[in-house]
């Protein structure tokens, strides 16, 4: 009896033992590992966590040219789903050397203190960005958390053959375009302008951004929730007042049922950002060669305001042990001529970095019908302005679907539906302890 | 010899040494942990960025408060207790009548017909979700072709659920209940129909009752699979717009846990969600145990 007794106990503080030591090992920095050093043992290995189609190709450049910093990049399946898996991994204390971390997701990663500052190695290469993108990886702090990669300003996209069947103007302003929403749906009932999507938040901010909205936004030491500020419920009634009229409709994006839509010719416009020839590409296939772009539609006439759509800059993830040289893998990622010329090429991104422009001269194949994609879209984004991405986006995003999912099906307030997306917001930063003014 | 001796008690230790290990590494652990993690929260200070603006601090019952004082959750319950009767009615009254019918004297093509009422239970959660979410989408259904219903709308949705899981469990229990009637002894029936009892009557008067302890175990293991109903829910979610990220209590656990990154919440949800399952099956088991294991315990 006595021996089984000190078995087990023997058993229990080995298993306590081993989950405690993995947990914290990982997570400091200090570990006595002489490996970690890359002037001792020459190599480092970092792992790479991103999204970006054909990486492999860039990373294999990057470690042909520095044998002693390997880069293994990990493929990841994107957006939201990244960010859970790298805070969850983060949290468990193994996570990837380097993250691709969409701007919005940021400032969460730094509040759970996944990411490091690598200030050190980001201000060297800080003016080949722009302040506004700059802006969005420093959160307004002295600190740097992570290199700008792509961006995402807003455009419009439209079917410009179906646009001469149907008789209508390229829309200048959203009240052209809910006039040419009408025509439309008058002219054939079956075929719509274009959808709300309540799965994506994402473009919802950036036609916030437009408006003039401010979600978050840092006053001294506290912050402050606008989710519900007066542009952002004037952009939520606009559409839904023409989703209750039933002349826009209300499939997500990037549903199968979208898809079709599309390819059927069935949608005709898709307000979206300046990466929307892949997944058209990819989604519909069969519309190729009939896309044209246009600037955002505008509220006040003349102007040239536009918001951001994703776009993402790499982190270095807090309990790497190779922050140096993992920071330095993400500066030359983004701001090495060859680097961002793989990028363009391989990746179909649209780089952060301001020479990377002149990269792109080819138009997405896509795209082959509108000779100066690029330089149009370079002139209608120029005046895209972005908005300080709070802690606790996450818990936004999934209030908007929650509650415009609801909204939409049920064709109810949009502005009641955004009220709870602030009430949710609000309720989950005072909850977690932040410091909040009205 | 004395070794015998000394070894013998030790011996049924040694024995149980496996399924010890694995019980505690695998069920108990997790379930201590996720009862510590459920006493716990991170605290924030002013705005959260920086180094040491966050620790973990005890919070006692609060979670727990939290989670059984959420309406959501609750509103989770009343549309999983309105699913879950959908699917368990229709779910085990199918599977019943096929073990009856495969079971009665004169069947034709019965190999086959058990395989293909089995089969769809071999189709795993996430692909025949999706195989009906596609059935279901309006620009693709051929039910919606046909009929001009919309599967996916927020009266249709719940069917469209349950339908899934009927398809894919039905099978199963039919099995468990056919299993069970194989193992009748044939001159039962033998000597009904000599007391001149039809088919149906042998169905009803015989078979059912016979079949009571089988059909209480199904109903037990289809109840706790229904409360814990997660994956229809979450695979048809991001074909429609008609299903919330809490719609099952499991999936405002997995939206805690892993959406807006708050374990603490998603640990006390789930520890009241187990005490939920364990209470409603016991219960059950309760409240039939006299009826049908009655004269066994007798």
């Amino acid at each position: 009896m006595r021996m089984t007794r000190l078995a087990v106990a023997a058993l229990a503080t080995a298993l306590v033992a081993g989950c405690s030591s993995s947990g914290s090992g990982s997570g400091t920095t200090s570990a006595p590992q002489s490996a970690g050093q890359p002037s001792q043992a020459g190599k480092v290995t970092l792992t790479f966590w991103n999204w970006v189609p054909g990486m492999d190709k860039v990373v294999a450049a990057w470690n042909a040219a520095h044998p002693d910093i390997q880069v293994t990049s990990s493929t990841q399946a994107g957006g939201d789903d990244a960010a859970t898996k790298f805070l969850t991994a983060a949290k468990a204390g193994n996570p990837p050397d380097l993250m691709q971390a969409e701007y919005q997701a940021l400032p969460s990663f730094v509040a759970a203190e996944a990411v490091a500052d690598i200030k050190a190695a980001a201000d060297p290469v800080k003016q080949e960005f722009g302040e506004g993108i700059w802006g969005l990886v420093t959160l307004g702090t002295d600190a740097v958390y992570g290199i700008p990669q792509d961006s995402g300003p807003m455009l419009l996209y439209y079917r410009s053959d179906l646009f001469d069947k149907y008789g209508i103007a390229v829309p200048k302003t959203w009240d052209e375009y809910a006039e040419a929403a009408r025509t439309v749906h008058r002219k054939d009932p079956k075929v719509l302008l274009g959808t709300f999507s309540s799965k994506d938040p994402g473009s919802f901010a950036g036609l916030a951004q437009q408006a003039g909205g401010q979600w978050w936004s840092i006053s001294g030491e506290a912050w402050k929730v606008g989710v519900d500020d007066q542009p952002t419920t004037k952009l939520a009634d606009y559409w839904g007042g023409l989703v209750k009229e039933g002349v826009i409709g209300t499939t997500p994006y990037f549903t199968p049922e979208w898809n079709k839509a599309l390819n059927d010719g069935k949608l005709l416009t898709w307000p979206s950002a300046i990466w929307a020839p892949g997944p058209l590409a990819s989604n519909a296939p069969k519309s190729k060669g009939k896309w044209s772009v246009a600037p955002l539609p505008q509220w006040n006439a003349g102007e040239n305001v536009s918001g951001f759509w994703g776009g993402s800059a790499v982190a270095v993830a807090a309990a790497s042990k190779h922050q140096e040289a993992a920071a330095k893998f993400a500066a030359w990622l983004n701001t090495d001529a060859e680097a961002l010329k793989l990028l363009v090429k391989e990746g179909a991104i649209y780089p952060a970095a301001t020479k990377g422009a002149a990269l792109l001269t080819e138009p997405p194949a896509f795209f082959a019908n509108v000779p100066d994609f690029w330089k149009q879209a370079a002139t209608y984004g120029a005046g895209a302005r972005g908005f300080t991405f709070g802690p606790n986006v996450n818990v936004a995003y999934n209030a908007f679907k929650d509650a415009f999912d609801k909204a939409a099906a049920d064709k109810t307030s949009f502005s009641d539906a955004l009220r709870k997306v602030q009430d949710a917001t609000v309720a989950d930063m005072t909850k977690a302890g932040f410091r909040l003014v009205q | 010899m004395t070794g015998s001796r000394s070894r013998g008690p030790i011996a049924p230790y040694l024995f149980l040494l496996p399924a010890v290990t694995l019980f505690t590494l695998f069920m108990a652990l997790p379930i201590g942990y996720t009862a510590y993690l459920s006493l716990r929260r991170t605290k924030v200070s002013g705005l959260g960025l920086g180094k040491g603006s966050r620790k973990e601090v005890f919070v006692g019952l609060d979670n727990y408060a939290a989670a059984v004082g959420d309406a959501e959750l609750w509103a989770g319950w009343l549309r999983v207790l309105g699913y879950g009767t959908l699917v368990l009615a229709v779910m085990l009254g199918l599977a019943l009548v096929f073990a009856l019918m495969l079971d009665a004297a004169r069947v034709r093509l019965g190999r086959f017909t058990r395989v293909a009422i089995f089969l769809p239970y071999a189709v795993p959660g996430v692909v025949a979700s999706l195989m009906w979410g596609f059935l279901y989408l309006p620009s693709l259904s051929p039910f919606h072709q046909i009929f001009g219903v919309d599967l996916l709308s927020p009266a249709a949705v719940v069917y469209s659920m349950a339908n899934v899981a009927v398809w894919g469990g039905t099978g199963f229990n039919m099995l468990v209940l056919y299993t069970n009637l194989r193992a009748v002894p044939q001159d039962l029936y033998q000597a009904a129909r000599i007391d001149g009892a039809s088919e149906l009557q042998i169905a009803l008067r015989i078979k059912i009752p016979i079949l009571a302890p089988a059909i209480i175990l199904t109903t037990v293991f289809s109840v706790i699979a229904t409360v814990q109903v997660f994956t229809e829910p979450s695979t048809l979610r991001p074909l429609s717009n008609t299903i919330s990220s809490t719609w099952s209590p499991l999936m405002k656990v997995y939206r805690d846990a892993f959406v807006t990154g708050d374990l603490y919440s998603a640990a006390a949800t789930a520890m009241v969600i187990a005490v939920i399952s364990l209470v409603l099956s016991f219960g059950f088991l309760r409240v039939v145990r006299n009826r049908a294991f009655g004269e066994a315990e007798a």
